[in-house]
């Protein structure tokens, strides 16, 4: 077997693990109240980590004032009341728009 | 996301939204390992196997830097450990056994487990289910045209097709953040944190960072109950 495809298996099975772990090893059990506001608050922290990675990249190499743009106007339509597809494709006509005519 | 909407037919819902943007990421993954030289297969069997978009760019990206099978794996693991601590967040709302849950906790990817909570850390676990079987056709067949048709990062830069996914995260996080003050605060801290350690750390890592400003839960869990 190639090391790509040992690769591909391996981080197959690491997932897995990773997925598994915490309902296997938890199950039903009540959660102390101090754990179950810390787990109520994962949500929004890894949600605004991932968005800010996702823009600024390794070292912010990939930071781009027409993704920042277009993120904005996302938000704007959101908090307008407009549906997710509508807001995203918003983002994206922002960011085209920008690079095109900027 | 704080709707009043559950069960199947809401994930059903929520997925086909996500089906597009996670169409596009695929269609991405799957040109650029082509031109990594992966040929056709093994990125949609990765895709089908792993299903972790920011885990197999990752893995990808070891690659093509020359590291071997360890650092590729690694950088994967890194980025997808991220889902202990959302599956200890859903664990108490899936079912059966510890086999049967452990299968459940499949289900978790980043954009259903978002879309299923339900506020206060109870999730939607049929939401969830049906968010995430959407969404795996989309993201193999996006692999398979990708591999296939090999579109330039150049395409993808001109048609904006880049800011998808932070798009749709943003939409999540405001959905979370509108509901109450404390979890304004913890994405403040959360993304404050990310922007610094991306700085010096993988983008994995700095998200598993950025979630440990959950950890204010502890401070203010007697304190505050209003907004």
């Amino acid at each position: 077997m190639s090391p790509l495809w040992i690769a591909i298996l391996l981080v197959a099975a690491v997932s897995f693990t990773i997925k598994a772990a915490g309902p296997a090893l938890l199950g039903n059990r009540p959660l102390p109240v101090r754990a179950a506001a810390v787990i109520a608050l994962i949500a929004p922290a890894l949600l605004a980590g991932i968005v800010v990675t996702d823009f600024a990249g390794p070292s912010w190499t990939e930071a781009d004032w027409t993704v920042a743009a277009g993120l904005s106007a996302a938000a704007i339509t959101y908090l307008f009341r407009a549906p997710v597809l509508v807001c995203v494709a918003a983002a994206v006509a922002a960011t085209a728009l920008l690079r095109a005519f900027v | 996301m704080a709707t009043t909407e559950s069960g199947y037919a809401a994930g059903l819902r929520v997925g086909l939204g996500l089906g597009v943007p996670t169409f596009v990421m695929a269609v991405t993954f799957g040109a650029m390992t082509h031109s990594l030289g992966w040929g056709i297969l093994a990125p949609v069997a990765c895709s089908l196997l792993v299903f972790s978009g920011s885990a197999q760019f990752a893995m990808a990206t070891a690659f093509a830097g020359g590291g071997g099978v360890g650092l590729a794996v690694g950088a994967a693991a890194m980025i997808n450990a991220r889902f202990l601590p959302m599956g200890i967040a859903v664990a108490g709302d899936l079912k059966g056994g510890r086999l049967r849950r452990a299968l459940e906790g499949q289900a978790v990817v980043d954009a259903s487990w978002a879309a299923a909570h339900k506020g206060n850390g109870r999730y939607d676990r049929e939401k969830m289910f049906s968010a995430t079987l959407v969404q795996l056709p989309a993201w193999v067949l996006g692999t398979l045209l990708g591999a296939l048709t090999a579109p330039s990062d150049e395409i993808i830069h001109r048609f904006g097709l880049d800011v998808v996914f932070p798009a749709f995260f943003l939409v999540l996080l405001i959905d979370e953040i509108r509901v109450s003050a404390r979890a304004r605060l913890v994405a403040g801290l959360a993304a404050a944190l990310a922007a610094g350690l991306v700085l010096v750390v993988p983008v994995g890592l700095a998200i598993i960072g950025s979630g440990a400003a959950a950890l204010l839960g502890l401070r203010t869990a007697k304190a505050v109950t209003a907004k």
